[in-house]
């Protein structure tokens, strides 16, 4: 007997699509929001930078949409096996969601304080990374769209080189605020916003995570790939005897 | 001036606690047909029944659940058209050897049924009825342990202690279902057999059924046959699938309600068709 693809009660197939489709237009919203963001560090635009923060609060709004949505449907529904993994995976994805918006926002207003101050080399560096980090969420987002597990795993990987991008950009920074204190002040917003952004390809790896459970009912076995070594580093100074030559 | 990068081990050490232990199996079912006349109500069953475990049956009506139920006790004995084979073993045991003693194998495997069934006696009576048929407490004192023990052990003492001259048929239904429970086990069975136990009762009698069937879960092995999805979950550490005469799937409680493997169990417990 083939298995119906629809529920006996229609309400909840309605009720499920209305929640896959406020996570779609959360994750439209922060995948905006990043570029403009970004555009706005780039260009200099502090009004284009304050229009990326304004736009969170919507995301926001759509997060509580999501979750009330959820609670009544787990209370109301009890929804079992696919159905629970939709609900869970809704909740989950959707505080993702969120959580890229806020550190997009801080992009933004990073970018307000940046654009009053002489322009930083390493400015440059940060589109890439941040068009690196919008691929990746634009197919974990497409990849929950279409549950489609692969596609969300091929993104999990890419996570990898966001992490090496940022120690690199973080050694960088770093490198520059010796040569000279007056960069102290702009690099280290700039090294937030590299920070943010790496944050935010980590809330994509999650988000990965989640459609593979959604799709498969288990989590993905292999470790996480990390990239990120900023944690581990530390600046010697050289009247201190530490190491005088560059070991990472 | 230098940036040192090191990575210092970060690895938890120490080893993963092991899973669940496996209990033994307590029934075995293999290759297990019932047919009604022509009709094959169940087809092949494959199912072990693990010791000090609620394994829970399920499926839409027809599907079978009742029936593998009955085969446990040979309750189907009683059904004129029904025909069994294949084998079941209770501890290694064939209970459709020829020389077995239906009795007794039904006092090792006792049975609660959908509607509460007291018998129209004394409390009391109800509950030292089978002990007496089967010569347990040769003394008065001795049932009366009996008695205590198993209204004790259902969760109905305390409600019934003042009046146990007093007709079972006067509780509610949902003390008459405990009632039952403390009948079906003041013969001391190893397994006890519940046919949807629950579906006359009100909510809070059937919590106070499940509370029950989780505490007697230590000293007994139990089998329930429900049509509640979230009973099994709750009460079942095991849950076995029936569809259309055939076991399609069994598996730990949680994994059949979070991550079923086969597609038909998918689509009955998320409520696509049944």
């Amino acid at each position: 007997m083939p298995i119906p693809s629809d529920h006996i009660v229609k309400s909840f197939d309605e009720e499920l699509k209305h929640l896959n489709q406020i996570i779609a237009q959360m994750g439209g919203l922060a995948e905006a929001q990043l570029q403009t963001a970004i555009e706005a560090l780039v260009r200099r635009d502090a009004n284009l930078a304050t229009q990326a923060v304004q736009s969170d609060a919507r995301i926001d709004e759509l997060e509580h949409q999501v979750d009330s949505l959820s609670i009544r449907m787990l209370a109301l529904r009890q929804p079992m096996a696919r159905d629970l993994r939709e609900v869970v995976a809704a909740l989950k994805i959707a505080s993702d969601i969120e959580r890229i918006g806020d550190y997009a926002a801080n992009v933004g207003k990073r970018a307000v304080v940046l654009a009053q101050v002489p322009p930083m080399r390493p400015v440059h560096v940060i589109p890439r990374m941040g068009r690196m980090v919008q691929a990746i969420i634009k197919d974990v987002l497409d990849a929950y769209v279409e549950h489609n597990a692969d596609k969300a795993v091929g993104a999990w990987e890419r996570d990898e080189e966001v992490d090496e991008m940022y120690t690199s950009l973080f050694r960088e920074l770093l490198t520059y605020m010796m040569e000279d204190p007056r960069n102290i002040g702009p690099c280290t917003h700039l090294l937030f916003i590299a920070k943010n952004i790496e944050r935010i390809g980590d809330h994509a790896t999650n988000i990965a995570e989640t459609v593979h459970f959604l799709v498969h009912g288990r989590t993905i076995e292999a470790a996480r790939p990390k990239g990120d070594m900023t944690s581990f580093a530390m600046v010697s100074p050289p009247d201190a005897g530490g190491p005088e030559t560059d070991k990472s | 001036m230098a940036i040192v990068t090191e990575r210092p081990n970060l690895e938890a050490s120490g080893d993963a606690p092991p899973d669940r232990a496996e209990r033994p199996v307590k029934i075995s079912a293999r290759g297990v047909d019932v047919f009604y006349g022509t009709k094959q109500a169940l087809k092949s069953v494959d199912l072990d029944i693990r010791e000090n475990e609620v394994t829970a049956l399920i499926g839409p009506s027809g599907c079978g659940k009742s029936t593998f139920l009955r085969c446990l006790n040979r309750m189907n004995d009683v059904i004129e058209s029904a025909r069994v084979s294949g084998t079941i073993l209770l501890d290694g045991q064939d209970i459709y050897d020829r020389d077995l003693d239906v009795v007794m194998l039904r006092a090792r495997v006792g049975m609660v049924f959908q509607k509460p069934n007291p018998f129209p006696k004394s409390i009391y009576d109800n509950v030292a009825y089978g002990p007496r048929i089967h010569g347990l407490g040769a003394s008065r004192a001795e049932l009366d342990e009996i008695v205590m023990t198993s209204l004790e052990r259902a969760g109905l003492l305390a409600e019934v202690k003042d009046r146990l001259q007093e007709p079972g048929t006067g509780l509610s239904g949902g003390q008459q279902q405990r009632l039952c429970i403390a009948r079906a086990i003041a013969v001391n069975p190893e397994v006890i057999l519940m046919d949807e136990p629950c579906s006359a009762l009100d909510p809070i009698a059937t919590a106070r059924v499940e509370e029950l069937i989780d505490e007697l879960r230590e000293n007994y092995t139990i089998v329930i046959v429900t049509h509640s999805m979230q009973q099994a979950a709750r009460v079942s550490q095991r849950t076995a699938f029936f569809h259309l005469g055939e076991l399609i799937e069994v598996g730990d409680t949680e994994q059949i309600f979070t991550s079923p493997r086969d597609e038909r169990t998918q689509g009955y417990i998320t409520g696509r068709f049944g």
